[in-house]
This record gives C-alpha cells, structure tokens and sequence, in this order.
C-alpha cells in the first residue's frame, strides 16, 4: 500500500565499498518535518541528492522513492517536483530578485501580470516588498535566505528538502528563518525532510529524527 | 547531437593535420600523383641537404628556437619571482593581455621599427652621441645569427609563458607556500624558486613546448626579423611552396617534414632536460641556502623582462608614429611633418581587408565556441572526466608545426576545389582558434558551482533552460574573454590563410607581411596598426560589455 507524501523504501547508497545508507525505509506525511541527522560524510547530503535526481554517478543508489505514491525512478531532477534548499542560498546572480522568483514560479501560472502579481505576493509574505528590483547580491543573509525559500515554494514544490538550509546564518537570524520555513512547510502540506548535523535544528522541527550512522 | 560533440569537435581539430602531414610526407618522398610523380625516391631530400644554406637554415633554426624558448622562460620565472605577493603581481597581471591578444607580425614590424639601423633607437642617440647623420651600415634586423629574430620572439612568449604561470599560481596555493618558506626565512623571490616554480612548471609545461614548437617553426617572425639568406628552416620551406617552379615543392615538402621532425625532437629534448635540471633544483632546495647571489641575479633578469614587455609595448606605438608621420628623415627623433594622407590613402583597402579579416576571425571564434560549449555541457550532462588525453588533443594544433601540414591541406583543397573559399580559410582558422577558446573556457565552466543548476533543475528547469538561462549568463565574463582570445589567435594567423586562400582571400596579416618586405614605413605602420589594434578593441569590448550589462549585479563582479 502506499501514502500521501514522501516514501523511501529500502533506499542504500554506496560509494566504492563504504555503504552510507543501508535499506532506509521512511514515510514522510504531508506537513511533516523529519529530520535526518549524522556527521558529515555519513551520506546526508547524498540522501537529498539521491531524492532530488542529482546523485553523482561515483555513487551507486538503490531502493525506491514514491512521492504521492508515484515512483520518481524514472523521472529527470527537472521532472520531479521536489524543491530544495541548500546550505548557500543559490540566488542567480545575473538575476534581480523578481527575476530569481519568476524563474522559479510554475509555467501553470500564465501571462505576463498574472506572474508578477504572484512574484510580488510571494514577496510580500516574505516582508520583502521593497526588494524586487534589487540585485540579489546587495541584499543580507536572512533576506537572500527568505528569497530562495520563496522561489523555491513559487515552483509548486509536492516535496520540500532542507540541505542545511540554516548552517551558515547567525543564531537569531537562524531561529526567524527556521520558523518561517516550517510554517511555510505546513501551511502547505509538503512532506519536509531536514538534513542537519546541529541537534538544535532537530528540536525545532519538533517531529521524528532519523540518525543515519544508527541505520 | 550533444554526444557526438567531443568526436565532431576531434575530426575538425585533427582530421585536417593528420590529412595534411601525410599530404605533406608524399611530395617528401617523391610522390604528389597531380604533378604526374608517382615514384617514392629520397631525391627530395638529397635536393635539400645538398642546398648551399640548408646547414645554416638547420642550425640558425635550433639555435633561435631554443635560444628564444630558454630566454622567455627565464625571464618569464624571473618577472613573476621578483613580484610574487606584491602589486607588481597584479601589475603584471593587468599588462600582459593587450600583448598576448597583439599578433605577432605586428610585434615583429614595430619592433623592427624600434632596433634598425634606422629605427626609432639610433635616431635617439643620433647624431649628438652616435655621429651618425645616416644609418649605419650594420644590420640590427635580419642580422644573419638571428639575434634580432630572437629579442622579437622573447618579446611575445615571455608575455604568453608569464600569463600562463600567472593563471597557474591559482591551482598551487602560492600565497600560502610562500608564506610558510617566509617563515623559515626565505626571501620572497627565492621561496617562489624554491618552491612555487616546480608546482607551476609542471602546470604550465604545456603551455612552454608550444612556445618552444612555435619558435622553431613560425615563419611570420622570421619572414620580418630572421636573416634572409639563408633564413631559418620553415622560411626556406614556406619559401619553396611558394615559388612558381613546381618542381621546388618536392625539397620544400622534406624541409617541412623535418621541420616537423626537429619539433618533434626539441620538445623531447626538452623533456629529457627537465630530468637533470629538476634534480639540480631539489639539490639546491636540500642546501637550505637563505641568501646568496640569486636574489640580485633575479631582480636583473627580471629588469631585462621589464624591458622586454616596455619593448613590446612600444613595438605597437611606434607603429601609431610611423602612421601619422609624413616627412620623417634620419636621424630626426620625431616626425618633420605629421599627416593623415596615408590614411586617407589607404582607408578603403585597410577597412576592407579590416571586414575580411573580421569576419573570418568572428565565424571561426562563434563555431569554436559552439564547439567548446557543446563539449563541455555534454560533459556535465553525462558526467564524464575528462583524462589528460583530451588536453594533449588540444595541444597537438599547437605543438605540430603550421609549415609540415599546411601543403598537404592545401593539395587536399585543391583536389576537392575548395581552395581560396572562405569556408576553407576558416575551417584552417578553426583548427588554431578552438584550442584557445576551450582551453580558456573550460575551467571556468567547471568551476562553476553545480548547485546553481541543481537548484534551477529542482525547480523544474530543463537542462537546455538551465545551460541558455543560467550558465552561460552567469560565464558572460568567461564567454567573453575566450571569444576574445580566439579573435585574435584567429586575426594573427598568417600560414594559413596563406596556404588556404590560394591568393584569393587576404587579410591584414597577410598584407601587412607582404608590405613588410617593401619600402615604405608609413604604409606599413598603417597595416600593422590596424592589425594590431582590431584584437585589442574586441578584448577591450569582452570587458567592458559584461561590466555594463551587469553593473547592477554585485555577485557577478
């Protein structure tokens, strides 16, 4: 039988001879946060890069992942409407910050003022109004942070993973952030997974915690 | 399509070199069928060893090779040892591209202009230190050791080596290395000898045989500063090929073979020589030695480099002078009357030449950067490494000499009757230009960070989106300073636009060349001028276009 939201069934992932992961079997419900954690290099980051389609070929993967109950197997990262977030915010920089959320927005949402007037909604629940035509690269951690999370929602995301989205911003700023991911998360009903090394991150997430070195 | 790039983009490259070596090895041995010769016999190279000059063109050609390749390494190593960890570094840094995207005929008549008897330089001292009220009546050009031809070689390669060691300082953590021997005592520019050269000699060793493989070999420079009888090996060749007697492209066909030949064993002993050389530096490193006389030894060598990149500076406006001079009589330091006649004189022919010349270098940089482009994504895309193979591959346009293949392409043109088309011009353009363009775009290319992509891929971008939206924007820079790169290999290419144009494509090379031989300065300075000026106003546009069209984009700076 299958669920709504995120699903890996006996998922491993080997480099070589080392086996990071070993038949990880993890449900994910929609507006849940799980969290996975485990020192660097214990294959953390090669989980999301596994579920997102962007696994380097070293790495040798196996098991399955259903989001919505559909196999995702066979689908390009471009086709798999998983949205992620990365330790570095990633913001284009040749791109505005309209520019950045417009390409991130769906191709469902169509004509040119129908866009922008989601863009400037998405910013606006952002507290970033005044932000739009501002280069990405002028802006403040938490601000660019904020950015990223909108233009990642904008692509209508089914699936949200955290690739430590919150290790490089300083402690407050980290708090806001964290909060305004997972109300955004639930609001929405995306099964979140979090990948972090820090137990903080873990305990605001308030749900499950996976320890990948106990796998 | 993607997948067949790397194989379209080998044939194009190598296809034609392997075709026209062995087109070039026949007539070598006798055989070249469209002349009715169908015999193999060594009556070619008894014809050319028997030649009153060939020793001397043998020798003069070993010794202005090797001479030329030593001298710009050293001072090359010295330039960049002296300022290492300094402004003078970034100074140096700033300086060298105009000279690198500057052709080497234009180097080569200006500097012309500065040393002869007539030049700028006897002018300055005549006649209040010389006595000199006419020219004297040595040769400072063309003097028959080639010393002449090598000052004008040292004066282009110890730009190119010194750019290409600046670029590997990156990819050794120079600044750390020459901390940690700071440390220890060492002075800056031995802990650079010590310790930073062998690590940027193995990342430029390259980058040196090419520079060794041109300076046997190139026949621009040699035609404009090199002894004229008899001149060095690859001019005797170029000179037979172009003769009217057919019978002479039988020897010229062997003295290209063994052209061909002596790079191929200058660079192996080359190779050879690094062994000892190598084991006297890690001797000398053991020693410990914290002072001494290298440091004074540096600090004059890299004078003389200084002067060597002044000289070249200076090679290009002396050509800006001889253009507007009218009345210019020896030994006048400056012009008597200054005009624009020449140029009005000769504008039509120049902007003419100027568009061909253009046109041809832009069609050749946009196919090599497809080319380049289409390698590279297929490489991300599939995720292949890339060995050293590859890298030999792109090298090998570089390293074989213009002169050993270029009469086999030419016959191969004529049979197919494709010769003197403009389609084969750039095609013999393409196979120069494209190892410059992605050997200048592929580190940047893969340096930049996959996220990027990824992040774009997440939020449902297809990987053409992603290379037309994403990368390439954000390489715009990078694009730029690569399409400039080929511009100019491609504008400076003299051999073969020569070989392949039949006479019926000119640019401003090989105009400027041919007037190089005749009379009148201001004429040539006009030519050379232009010819020297046109890469650097397209390098100065790859600059600038990015700074503007992204001056509001502080991540791209």
């Amino acid at each position: 039988m299958t669920h709504d939201g995120l699903e890996l069934r006996g998922v491993s992932i080997k480099v070589g001879d080392a086996t990071l992961v070993d038949g990880l079997d993890l449900c994910v419900a929609p507006g849940e946060v799980v969290t996975v954690m485990g020192p660097s290099g214990s294959g953390k980051s090669s989980l999301l890069a596994f579920i997102g389609g962007f696994l380097d070929p070293a790495f040798a993967a196996s098991g399955e992942i259903l989001l919505d109950g559909a196999s995702l197997a066979a689908l390009p990262a471009q086709g798999r409407r998983i949205g992620i977030l990365f330790q570095d915010d990633l913001l284009f920089p040749h791109l505005s910050v309209r520019g950045n959320l417009a390409f991130g927005l769906t191709q469902d949402v169509r004509g040119r003022a129908a866009r922008l007037a989601r863009v400037d909604e998405a910013l606006e629940q952002a507290g970033l109004e005044g932000f739009r035509d501002r280069d990405p690269a002028t802006l403040s951690g938490g601000q660019r942070a904020r950015v990223a999370l909108m233009r990642t929602l904008l692509a209508g995301p089914k699936a949200l993973l955290l690739d430590e989205p919150f290790g490089k911003l300083d402690r407050p700023l980290r708090k806001d952030f964290r909060e305004f991911v997972f109300e955004h998360a639930r609001m929405r009903g995306l099964p979140t997974l979090l990948v972090t090394h820090d137990a903080e991150d873990a305990e605001a997430a308030g749900g499950r915690v996976v320890d990948l070195e106990a796998a | 399509m993607l997948r067949l790039a790397p194989a379209i983009t080998l044939v194009m490259l190598l296809g034609p070199i392997v075709a026209g070596l062995l087109g070039t090895l026949g007539p070598a041995f006798g055989y070249l069928p469209v002349l009715g010769a169908n015999t193999v016999s060594l009556d070619p190279w008894r014809e050319l060893l028997s030649h009153s000059g060939f020793s001397s063109a043998l020798a003069l050609t070993i010794v202005s090779g090797f001479g030329a390749t030593v001298i710009s390494l050293a001072l090359c190593i010295a330039l960049c040892a002296t300022s290492a960890g300094s402004r003078g570094f970034e100074r140096l840094q700033r300086a060298l591209p105009p000279l690198l995207s500057t052709p080497h005929v234009a180097i080569a008549i200006g500097f012309a202009f500065l040393i002869a008897p007539s030049g700028f330089f006897a002018r300055a001292f005549s006649p209040w230190a010389t006595g000199w009220d006419r020219p004297p009546g040595f040769a400072t050009v063309n003097d028959v050791y080639g010393l002449s031809l090598i000052a004008g070689l040292v004066l282009k390669e110890t730009a190119y080596l010194a750019l290409m060691t600046i670029a590997a300082t990156g990819q050794v953590a120079m600044r750390a290395s020459m901390d940690a021997a700071a440390a220890l005592g060492y002075s800056p520019s031995r802990a650079f000898i010590a310790v930073v050269a062998p690590r940027i000699y193995a990342q430029i060793r390259l980058p040196v045989y090419a520079a060794l493989a041109y300076s046997l070999s190139n026949v621009e420079m040699a035609l404009i500063l090199g002894p004229g009888n008899p001149p060095t090996l690859a001019v005797l060749a170029a000179r037979w090929f172009a003769g009217y007697d057919l019978a002479q492209y039988f020897p010229a066909a062997a003295a290209a073979t063994l052209q061909f030949a002596v790079v191929l064993t200058g660079v192996g002993v080359w190779r050879l020589m690094e062994i000892p050389v190598g084991a006297i530096h890690r001797r000398w490193v053991m020693r410990g030695r914290r002072r001494g006389f290298m440091e004074p030894a540096l600090a004059a060598t890299a004078g003389l480099g200084k002067l060597s990149v002044t000289l070249a500076f200076a090679s290009i406006a002396i050509l800006a002078l001889w253009s507007l001079a009218f009345r210019w009589r020896f030994p006048d330091f400056l012009p008597e009357t200054w005009s624009l006649a020449i140029w009005a004189q000769h504008l039509g022919s120049v902007a003419r030449l100027a568009g061909v010349t253009a046109l041809i270098a832009t069609v050749s940089t946009l196919i090599a950067l497809t080319l380049t482009l289409a390698c590279l994504e297929n490489e991300q895309r599939r995720a292949v490494r890339v060995g050293r193979g590859a890298l030999w591959a792109l090298y090998i346009p570089l390293l074989v000499p213009q002169i050993a293949f270029l009469f086999g392409v030419q016959t191969l043109l004529v049979r197919l009757g494709f010769d003197g088309s403009m389609g084969a011009v750039i095609w013999a353009h393409l196979i120069f230009v494209l190892p410059y363009v992605f050997l200048s775009l592929a580190d940047p290319y893969r340096a930049l960070d996959p996220r990027f992509a990824r992040s774009a891929a997440a939020l449902g971008a297809s990987p053409s989106r992603i290379f037309f939206t994403v990368k390439l924007p954000m390489l715009l820079k990078s694009l730029g300073v690569s399409a400039a790169i080929g511009f100019s290999v491609s504008v400076a290419l003299y051999l073969p636009t020569l070989f392949t144009g039949a006479g019926r494509v000119s640019t401003l090379t090989t105009e400027a060349v041919t007037l190089s031989s005749g009379g009148d300065r201001r004429v040539i300075a006009v030519y050379a001028f232009i010819q020297a000026a046109l890469p650097l106003v397209v390098y100065a546009a790859a600059l600038v276009a990015p700074a503007i069209l992204y001056r509001n984009r502080r991540g791209l700076r």
